[in-house]
């Protein structure tokens, strides 16, 4: 029972997230290049004020799933470098904290990329 | 038809917009909810296991990201993704996997314009932005950060 629990508000967090992303797109005809920025930058400045985080508690994969999720570890890991080593922490802990993420969607991009074959449209 | 071949730009705008599949928007965001949902409890199945084998929270949600990434990636390269996104709409974009198939999809498209300004630039065609404005924002709220704690 409890894992199910988990799972419904695992499912309802994403659904929810997702859904305000598909009412962005049919009521503004905003792009969908422009959704992902918009839930990135969105992300990391909701968790930096303390709002994300307790929907991730909340939500757990249903958080971190979306895009969003992206820009709460960017934001963690800036906040979490800076209390570690200072100044400098501001330009390495975004990155860090999005590291996997970044460096598992180019080389999974680059070789998916590279064994595709062109569709013809 | 509509043979009338002289319309403003206006007239010929609405007379799109009466030609245009009318979208249903209950019907979209019921979509996209579930499919969101069910991509995100995927997530959440990728993470229990890995925990399951004694990976702690936060290395779990990093496996969670990379699979979902790979799973993006190689859905986008077997023209299965696209299928999916017609159908789910920001459901299958606001996920991870749809930054992922953000990337493959354009690169795959230019791929004739050669590997290093066709594939490899046009990677970067909505990933890129997304990474300006996510790492910028994140520059900015270490840097505040930084400020707040310099004065508590």
């Amino acid at each position: 029972m409890e894992i199910f629990m988990i799972y419904l508000k695992v499912f309802l967090t994403g659904g929810i997230i997702c859904s305000i992303g598909q009412i962005l797109i049919d009521k503004t005809k905003l792009t969908p290049a422009r959704i992902l920025v918009i839930f990135v930058t969105l992300g990391t400045i909701l968790t930096a004020i303390g709002i994300y985080g307790p929907i991730v508690e909340f939500g757990a994969a249903g958080a971190t799933v979306p895009i969003s999720g992206f820009g709460y570890c960017l934001a963690n890991g800036v906040m979490k470098e800076v209390d570690a080593i200072g100044f400098l922490g501001i330009f390495i802990g975004g990155v860090k904290g999005a590291a996997a993420g970044i460096a598992s969607a180019v080389v999974f991009g680059f070789i998916a990329s590279l064994i595709a074959k062109p569709t013809i449209k | 038809m509509n043979s009338n071949v002289n319309m403003s730009n206006q007239e010929y705008s609405d007379f799109v917009d009466t030609k245009a599949k009318k979208s249903n928007l209950g019907k979209n965001i019921l979509l996209a909810f579930v499919v969101g949902g069910i991509i995100c409890s995927i997530g959440q199945i990728i993470s229990d296991i890995a925990m399951n084998y004694g990976v702690a929270k936060q290395d779990a949600t990093c496996i969670t990201t990379i699979v979902l990434i790979f799973l993006g990636a190689f859905l986008t390269a077997l023209n299965l993704y696209a299928k999916i996104g017609k159908f789910a709409g920001a459901g299958s974009i606001v996920p991870i996997t749809g930054f992922s198939n953000s990337i493959v999809a354009p690169a795959i498209e230019f791929k004739t314009e050669g590997y290093i300004l066709g594939l490899g630039a046009n990677m970067f065609k909505v990933a890129g932005p997304v990474l300006v404005y996510g790492i910028t924002t994140s520059v900015i709220v270490g840097f505040v950060y930084w400020l707040i704690k310099l004065f508590i």
